[in-house]
């Protein structure tokens, strides 16, 4: 069976507060359900590795098929939690490792 | 080479310094070089050195840029000989279809823009991307309303830009992604205004060619024809010997 492979995004949330991490999901994924449908988010494999709440980083993982979607749907998101909010990619890797030397 | 990006429409008003300077650091700090803020009249003096100033300070290079509302072809024909040589960029926003064609031909025209939320009045089909490649307009495409618009109405203005893309695709009309934001938090990083362009269309190098070379490539071309030693495309006055 042919392996899987997975994209580790860092995002930065801008937003007034700090959002929870469902509160934070549920909009990352209620952005990819509205451009691509359920069909759509289902192919992602997205899941939530790591959420500094001090500096409102996030680092979510995804599969590199679906990486310039999910791109585009993060980058779609204008509210989280109801509150107005914006979030940016900071940085793409293979690995939690590399990911994590660009900090 | 490392790539600069531009944002070449951001609809903030020049007079207000406060937020003109917020927005302006915000896209510093996202990376972008170059920046517009497009004057729908002849501005002053002091607007310009304003908003040369702000973006001097925070180390980014402002475009000048004009937008046309035009009422007709005679209207926009003395628009373009009054405001041409004063601007580094001359937008055009097209709301009927007479005027559409007229500033494709218009080698005068650099940007073509289009009413977003309006579908029914986006005139770009075939004729316009014919005339629009041998005028050297690009089309310029906002993002804003994807942020702006919901359900039926957002489906619509995608399948719009599909369409125009895929037309200026087949016919060579370069594309410009803009942010068209008039608040600071809709406005994005370069790669994400390229990850955006993916949804109508456009691969991550042309996504990133509508941030980056296809804006700079215009207002390169334009500064250099408004300098005073140009003569032609490729000529220019070197050296001036007096007595010959």
């Amino acid at each position: 069976m042919k392996r899987v492979k997975r994209r580790y995004l860092a995002l930065q949330v801008e937003m007034e507060g700090v959002p929870s991490e469902k509160e934070l999901m549920d909009a990352i994924w209620g952005s990819v359900t509205r451009l691509y449908g359920e069909v759509g988010a289902s192919l992602t494999s997205m899941a939530l590795i790591n959420f500094d709440v001090s500096c409102k980083i996030v680092v979510v993982r995804t599969s590199l098929e679906t990486l310039d979607f999910v791109r585009a749907s993060l980058a779609c998101i204008i509210r989280v939690a109801g509150m107005p909010a914006s979030v940016h990619v900071l940085a793409v890797s293979g690995t939690i490792k590399a990911l994590l030397k660009h900090f | 080479m490392k790539r600069l990006f531009a944002d070449l429409h951001l609809k903030i008003n020049p007079k207000d310094t406060q937020t003109l300077q917020n927005t302006i650091q915000r896209a510093t700090n996202f990376g972008y070089r170059y920046i517009a803020v497009p004057f729908s009249f002849e501005p002053t003096t002091s607007e310009i050195e304003n908003l040369t100033t702000v973006c001097k300070t925070s180390g980014i290079e402002p475009v000048l840029r004009a937008d046309l509302y035009p009422r007709n072809e005679n209207d926009l024909m003395n628009s373009l000989r009054r405001l041409r040589r004063k601007f580094d960029i001359i937008c055009v926003l097209c709301d009927n279809k007479e005027l559409s064609r007229q500033a494709a031909k218009d080698r005068r025209v650099d940007l073509l823009n289009f009413p977003n939320l309006d579908y029914r009045n986006r005139f770009f089909d075939r004729s316009e991307a014919e005339l629009a490649r041998s005028g050297n307009a690009a089309l310029e495409i906002d993002v804003k309303p994807l942020f702006t618009l919901e359900g039926p109405a957002r489906i619509r203005f995608l399948a719009c830009l599909r369409r125009e893309i895929t037309i200026a695709k087949t016919f060579g009309v370069p594309l410009i992604v803009s942010s068209g934001v008039n608040e600071e938090r809709f406005m994005r990083m370069p790669r994400d205004m390229a990850s955006l362009s993916y949804i109508f269309g456009l691969d991550i190098v042309e996504g990133l060619n509508a941030v980056s070379s296809n804006p700079l490539a215009i207002v390169l071309r334009n500064r250099e024809k408004l300098c005073s030693n140009f003569v032609a495309p490729g000529v220019r006055i070197v050296k001036e010997v007096c007595g010959l």
